[in-house]
């Protein structure tokens, strides 16, 4: 019965991992870089939800344009996730784009910047209080033969599947999807066939970053508590998850977020908590010492310059 | 004149690759550049690309517009200048088909593409028989036919062709440069480098004899086979 009921916990902790480490593992795939300031798009991305679904209330409270729950929380997803989406294109035109050819330990270090400008930039602005996040959706709790099952942790994992799923079939299935695989494989040569790298690259940080921001919505309504440096262990996480999914994999990613998910859920079962993170991070070790490139992974070419 | 370029310079840090080339390209010409490893070939198409940045004081005009005001996607795009790359660049994980498709990314002709992805098959029938296939997998030959359907497809009043005949076995490269003709009958004005020099120059009308980053000779294809200084330096005595 326990086990039931934690496996319904990790799909849900899971469902973060795996929304944040899709982003991880686009850009590493497409511009062989790691945008260590993604777990911070997670949080602007909740900290967005917030005034998002903070004005949509008010807005319906005050009658000028009443809405149903539900109502504003599908609003407040879809709006979150196309303005955080600008956040990432700003960090890709700021951060990253005059450093495309500089060494990549360059690009690194601009990350962990970025991320500590938007964690000060959002303590100044908002202050160290944590922020509750508004409750959107009245709170069911189904019990199905003892195991608790809430209708938000269904329908945040549901949600999760589905936007992986819809990531995934955008790279298969569109021309931008086969432009993106294509970078990740020889992104030197890609403009010789007329796709704008600029473009692609902006536009898979806005996938990410929408992305990320489904994620941090999905945690503020979950947990809902939110802080300004509530990105930096998930991002750790996520991007963990990243890698051991493998390079530029929406399937990898997805998988290795909800594996890390069950670790951490898991482990505690046998284990005492405290030392939690320690085994469930020495398992993604061992992993890695027997898969290096991960669980999947599109391959590259071996040469990558000119 | 259909392409002109002057002064062309390119260094790679402190490395002068090109000292300030200068030439032409009239429209439907084939025209080759050939030349010994390192001399600069490779460079000269990637400037033209725009894939490499030029030195100031460098010109070169494509229909009387400034290249230089292009990046490399608009070249292919907005131009029709077409790249086949030093080893190919085929995209290994992508099918023929996908790499034949991404091609045309910008191009705003859907109904047009068809014809074209047609139009590839038949030059190339090895092509459609292997379609579905990944590009990572298909032999030497056939990758060189899927680089220049690929150029085919992303543009052609240009094509910069980088050593087509590199690694093809000699009956493959006489019909590549027989693929390559039937194109060029068709309208498409081809540039290439090569290290070959005899098959280079039995194709070509003109060409250019590229030593140590500086042009050094030009000429019809029939005066450089007979040149004593080329055939002494390219074709073997």
């Amino acid at each position: 019965m326990q086990l039931l009921q934690n496996l319904i916990n990790a799909l849900q902790l899971g469902s973060f991992y795996a929304l944040i480490a899709l982003g991880y593992s686009m850009v590493y795939s497409i511009l062989m870089l790691f945008n260590f300031a993604h777990g911070d798009i997670f949080m602007v991305g909740a900290y967005i939800g917030f005034g998002v679904a903070t004005g949509l209330i008010a807005l319906s409270k005050m009658g000028a344009l009443a809405m149903p729950n539900w109502l504003i929380l599908m609003l407040t997803v879809i709006f979150s996730m196309f303005l955080t989406s600008f956040v990432g294109m700003f960090v890709e035109r700021v951060g990253y784009r005059p450093l495309r050819d500089a060494p990549r330990a360059s690009a690194a270090i601009t990350g962990l910047m970025i991320g500590i400008i938007l964690e000060t930039g959002n303590l100044i602005l908002l202050g160290a209080e944590q922020l509750s996040f508004p409750s959107l959706v009245q709170t069911a709790t189904y019990n199905l033969g003892g195991i608790y099952i809430t209708n938000q942790k269904i329908m945040i994992v549901a949600l999760s599947i589905g936007l992986a799923f819809a990531l995934h079939q955008f790279i298969r299935r569109t021309k931008w999807g086969m432009a993106m695989r294509a970078m990740a494989f020889d992104y030197v040569v890609v403009p010789l066939m007329g796709v704008p790298l600029n473009k692609i690259a902006a536009m898979t940080f806005a996938l990410g970053s929408a992305l990320a921001a489904a994620a941090g919505i999905f945690y503020g309504i979950a947990y809902p508590v939110l802080d300004p440096y509530m990105g930096v262990l998930f991002g750790w996480k996520a991007f963990v998850a990243a890698i051991l999914g493998g390079r530029g994999s929406v399937v990898g990613a997805t998988l290795a977020g909800f594996l890390l998910g069950f670790i951490e859920i898991f482990v505690p079962m046998i284990f005492p908590s405290t030392i939690r993170n320690f085994i469930a991070y020495s398992i993604v070790l061992l992993i890695l010492v027997f898969r290096p490139h991960g669980f999947f992974g599109e391959p590259y070419s071996a040469r990558l310059r000119l | 004149m259909l392409l002109t370029v002057e002064n062309l310079r390119v260094s790679y840090g402190n490395i002068k690759a090109l000292h300030g080339l200068n030439f032409q390209i009239n429209e439907g010409e084939i025209v080759c550049i050939i030349g010994a490893n390192g001399a600069g070939k490779s460079t000269t198409l990637k400037a033209i690309s725009r894939l490499v940045p030029v030195e100031d004081g460098t010109k070169m005009t494509y229909q009387g517009n400034d290249l230089l005001d292009y990046p490399a996607d608009k070249v292919v795009s907005k131009l029709g200048i077409s790249h086949v790359p030093e080893g190919r660049r085929l995209f290994d994980n992508l099918t023929v088909i996908e790499n034949l498709k991404l091609a045309t990314f910008a191009r705003k002709d859907n109904d047009q593409i068809p014809n074209d992805v047609q139009r590839v098959f038949s030059i190339f029938p090895r092509l459609e028989e292997r379609q579905n296939q990944k590009a990572g997998t298909l032999s030497g030959g056939e990758q060189q036919m899927l680089a220049v359907g690929r150029a085919y497809m992303s543009g052609r009043k240009v094509m910069l062709l980088d050593e087509p005949s590199m690694g093809l076995a000699p009956l493959l490269m006489m019909s590549m440069f027989d693929a390559l003709k039937e194109i060029n009958q068709e309208g498409t004005t081809i540039l290439l480098v090569e290290q070959n020099a005899r098959m280079a120059l039995q194709f070509a009308q003109r060409g250019y004899v590229l030593e140590n980053g500086n042009l050094v000779l030009e000429g019809p294809s029939e005066e450089l086979l007979e040149n004593p200084e080329v055939k002494k330096a390219y074709l073997g005595g």
